[in-house]
């Protein structure tokens, strides 16, 4: 592996509240390079809210604290609003679950991709609609004049995504997180935004974390696995070593996978052992 | 290649004429809806008419009649005739201007009405101005800052702002602002010595004032327009503003605004450049609520102030048991507060983002 | 401890008696109310102003509403009239006390007239529909497009000051709002299957609006009520300003504020407290119904 992008130790992200404090993230420790870590787990398990931390997005009153949180050698924990604003879309960047709640309801395409290329490559209007209708070729967008010009409301799920991913990366950004990018999509729909994803990925030579409650999705795109539960990271491991997981949990996700070749009678569930909370 | 999705979006010239269509059935529904409550507005105005205890065929031919001019009158005035059709004799009236004479001025109503409106405009415009510039900004920060300091203050401001007497704080900013400080003037539009010295255009003195260059003039104006003016624009900042809060919470929870983060905006270019343009809509047919409000929070203010406008004109007709102005003074209001309530109706539904797809 | 069983017998998951549901449900409800800081305070205010009302007599420091005193008009507050003197020498502190009945009574006849005319019009157009439901709502529309305040002083104008003709005035255009709120909650309930069955069981038509769908509007329209109480109380208080309310020598708080227009530069306290006790009221009417809305419906803003 190259030299790690990214480097998290001991995360610990807690939201206080009126009944005691919730610990959302607990002692969350990877690292990343160039590769794509998968992470994956059921809801409550707290990887939507690291990916939330990795770009201080954590919603007051949540407080994220770690005893390391480096990208590209930089002190996370220490940068000022500016600082990540610089950061935020340039550097690092996020695809979010659903293109229909993600994408300004009243500003056509043009003009959101548009934004990211004027808040960090200090586009001129034409220079921003250049790059703009580039990157809609680059995310096998049709007709990308015409998309252009179109409200999100006017675009199919797919399209949406893939709006979400060209506007996420037109500032070429070497770290990806991705939320459930395919989560809110039909499942033929699914494939073409991961092939997508999956072409500019490598093209770029970029990072990527995909977070996701889907195991085969992302055992299948993905070099490294973590699986949380609880806020806690139980496993890490190579995809394609899915199948000799260690951990109970790992192992009944994998279990609970229904499979078209195997000949089961019943599909198998998860039963959760408290100790794992600990 | 063809993927499923492309199929699906549908460029806008497509939907061109559809949306055409609907919209002119909302205008025509508008319009039949105004019609509508124009004449229940007048049948109640000609309802208020009838119920008074003041005989109107006296008011025409005074108390010392014979019976035949009593019986004259009586049918030149189609008392005579069904209600009905009296009803329809007034709406016709009514859509012609002649809402009959004033008692108190010897003129006729439609002209004093025309005299005054002017005054109340401007009173209700400045309002108004006042309470959007004041109103949207303080809703944008205390939905930013909810739960915070700033939102208590504000959520404060505002609920005075619903539970105090319009005609009290009039006094009272009289008192303080006139009486104490000496920082505005006192009641009228003008000082007394200023009377007629501005050539009347448009009746709005400022415009006046202005157009003929005459600054002083415009200055002194200014300091009688600013109390009542503001204390209305009180009221409407604190309606205004809670709209707003509200409006804006609503949107700070979507999605579109952290992903406007991610890209690297900062927290209140979120908030003003992507949070606040989808509010324009709803919030615009607020402000015009919130005017159509003010043109009758005037009535009150106008008496305080003694400001020469639609309200004060009612109100003295009220007095001087000047039915035809009372009644053709609230024909107008009526009017205009119906117009604009509807035009925002008609307005929210045209611009529905619904209406969309 | 016989407290302690009550409690419990009220707050119990499985009541065994409909009067205990119902006695239950009403106690849940006054404790949220109770615990919730603004409903709270808005109540407290609501409750003041019903003692102000009931015991004025014995409040007022043993000073007449009315009783003259041209000598000793528009005398300072002292330590005899606690809020000074009006115009003609009348204790304020005791025209202010009396002055919360007016309030109180133009309020309660408003919400009297108000409530079931909104219920009526509002359950039949929902439950019924088709072109009874359209002519009901285009009533609806027409009276709430109407601007209240010039429309009671029409009103006055014909009938002559009073506070009768002050509360017909003002609920004529207060009942549109409550009739849209019914209607909304009798078309999200009109067609569930327990009006079905209700309607199997032989139920006529009356007897489901009023015993099955009213019941379910009320709380909407409670908090809605309150919350209108304060525009309410505010447009009486105009009027009485306009010297269309209670008539004198019955005391006023609008009204008083207007005798003391006049006097408002030297003598500010005769305006001033009549004025401030509508705030007050006012206020508290907001509070308790922004409290009681948290407390019923806390999905509106």
């Amino acid at each position: 592996m190259s030299d790690p992008l990214l480097i998290v130790d001991d995360l610990n992200v807690t939201f206080p509240g009126l009944t005691g404090v919730t610990r959302a993230v607990r002692n969350a420790s990877f690292t990343l390079g160039r590769e794509r870590l998968g992470i994956v787990g059921e809801s409550g398990s707290g990887k939507s809210t690291t990916g939330r931390a990795l770009l201080g997005l954590v919603p007051r009153p949540g407080v994220v604290t770690a005893r390391t949180m480096t990208y590209g050698g930089r002190d996370l924990l220490r940068l000022g609003e500016r600082e990540w604003q610089e950061l935020r879309g340039r550097r690092l960047s996020m695809v979010m679950q659903d293109p229909k709640f993600s994408l300004n309801p009243v500003k056509t395409v043009g003009e959101q991709i548009g934004e990211t290329c004027r808040l960090h490559l200090k586009s001129t209007r034409k220079d921003a609609e250049q790059r703009t209708l580039k990157m809609l070729e680059a995310v096998q967008i049709r007709d990308p004049e015409l998309v252009y010009h179109l409200y999100p409301h006017q675009l199919s799920g797919g399209m949406g995504q893939r709006v979400m991913i060209a506007m996420m990366l037109v500032a070429e950004p070497d770290l990806l997180i991705a939320d459930e990018p395919t989560s809110a999509l039909d499942v033929t729909v699914q494939n073409e935004v991961l092939r997508i994803l999956d072409d500019l990925v490598r093209e770029r030579g970029m990072g990527l974390i995909f977070i996701s409650h889907n195991l085969t999705v992302v055992g299948s795109f993905c070099d490294r696995v973590l699986i949380m539960y609880g806020g806690r990271i139980v496993e890490e491991l190579a995809a394609r070593d899915l199948g000799n997981a260690q951990h109970p949990y790992t192992r009944a996700l994998v279990a609970a996978t229904p499979s078209l070749d195997a000949d089961r009678p019943e599909l198998a569930t998860v039963t959760r052992d408290p100790k794992w909370l600990e | 290649m063809t993927t499923a999705d492309d199929i699906t979006a549908r460029p806008p010239r497509q939907l061109g004429g559809r949306r055409v269509a609907i919209a002119l059935r909302r205008i025509a529904s508008f319009l039949a809806t105004l019609a509508v409550t124009f004449i229940g507005l007048t049948a109640v105005t000609f309802f208020i008419s009838r119920l008074t205890k003041i005989d109107p065929v006296l008011a025409v031919v005074g108390d010392k009649a014979t019976k035949a001019a009593y019986d004259q009158a009586y049918h030149a005035l189609g008392l005579d005739q069904s209600l009905v059709i009296q009803y329809l004799i007034y709406l016709k009236r009514v859509l012609s201007g002649d809402f009959g004479m004033s008692v108190l001025t010897s003129q006729p109503v439609l002209s004093d009405l025309i005299r005054v409106f002017p005054a109340t405009f401007e009173l209700s415009t400045f309002a108004i101005i006042i309470g959007v510039a004041l109103g949207v900004p303080a809703g944008v920060v205390a939905a930013a800052r909810k739960g915070r300091w700033q939102d208590h203050v504000i959520r404060v401001l505002g609920l005075f702002g619903y539970s105090v007497p319009v005609f009290w704080l009039g006094l009272i900013g009289l008192f303080v602002f006139y009486g104490k400080l000496g920082w505005t003037a006192g009641t009228g539009r003008l000082d007394v010595f200023y009377d007629g010295e501005v050539t009347v255009r448009t009746g709005i003195m400022l415009v006046d004032a202005a157009l003929d260059g005459n600054w002083e003039i415009f200055s002194n104006a200014f300091s009688h327009l600013i109390l009542p003016a503001g204390i209305l624009g009180y009221f409407s900042m604190a309606y205004i503003a809670r709209m707003t809060r509200s409006f804006m919470i609503d949107q700070l929870s979507q999605e579109y605004v952290i992903a406007a983060r991610i890209k690297g905006n900062s927290f209140w270019q979120a908030v003003w450049r992507h949070a606040f343009p989808n509010i324009m809509v709803p919030l615009i047919t607020v402000i015009g609520l919130s005017y159509a409000s003010l043109l009758e929070g005037a009535v009150l203010t106008e008496t305080v102030f003694a400001w020469p406008g639609l309200g004060l004109y009612i109100t003295q007709a009220l007095f001087n048991s000047d039915m035809n102005a009372v009644l053709g003074g609230t024909v107008l209001v009526g009017t205009v507060f119906i117009g604009i309530n509807l035009l925002c109706d008609l307005l929210y539904k045209l611009f529905d983002p619904r209406l969309r797809t | 401890m016989s407290d302690t069983t009550l409690g419990q017998w009220l707050v119990s998951e499985a009541p065994t008696s409909r009067r205990q549901a119902v006695l239950g449900n009403v106690y849940r409800n006054a404790r949220a109310i109770v615990r919730n800081p603004t409903a709270f305070a808005g109540l407290v205010v609501v409750a003041l102003l019903i003692l102000m009302a009931i015991f004025a007599p014995w409040l007022s420091m043993g000073q007449s509403p009315l009783t003259q005193d041209l000598a000793g008009r528009l005398g300072a507050p002292s330590a005899v009239h606690w809020f000074g003197t009006d115009e003609l020498g009348r204790d304020i502190l005791a025209r202010t006390l009396f002055g919360a009945r007016a309030t109180l009574t133009i309020v309660a006849l408003v919400a009297v007239i108000v409530v079931p005319i909104g219920l009526a019009v509002g359950t039949v157009s929902g439950y019924m529909g088709g072109w009874v439901d359209r002519v009901l709502m285009r009533i609806t529309d027409v009276f709430m497009a109407f601007p209240r305040l010039v429309l009671a002083l029409a009103f006055a104008a014909a009938l002559g000051p009073g506070i009768e003709n002050a509360v017909i005035a003002i609920a004529l255009t207060t009942w549109p709002p409550y009739a849209r709120i019914a209607r909304s909650e009798t078309l999200a309930i009109a067609h569930s299957d327990f009006i079905q069955a209700a309607v199997l069981q032989g139920a006529s038509t009356w007897r489901i609006l009023f015993r099955h769908i009213v019941p379910l509007c009320l709380s909407s329209v409670i908090v809605r009520l309150t919350l209108d109480m304060a525009g309410i109380i505010l447009t009486a208080a105009g009027l009485g300003f306009l010297g269309l309310g209670a008539q004198p020598p019955t005391p006023e708080w609008g009204a008083m504020v207007s005798s003391g227009r006049d006097v408002i530069l030297d003598q500010w306290w005769v305006a001033t407290i009549p004025g401030l006790a509508i705030f007050i009221v006012s206020l508290g009417f907001n509070l308790l119904g922004d409290g009681l809305r948290d407390v019923f419906d806390p999905k509106s803003a």
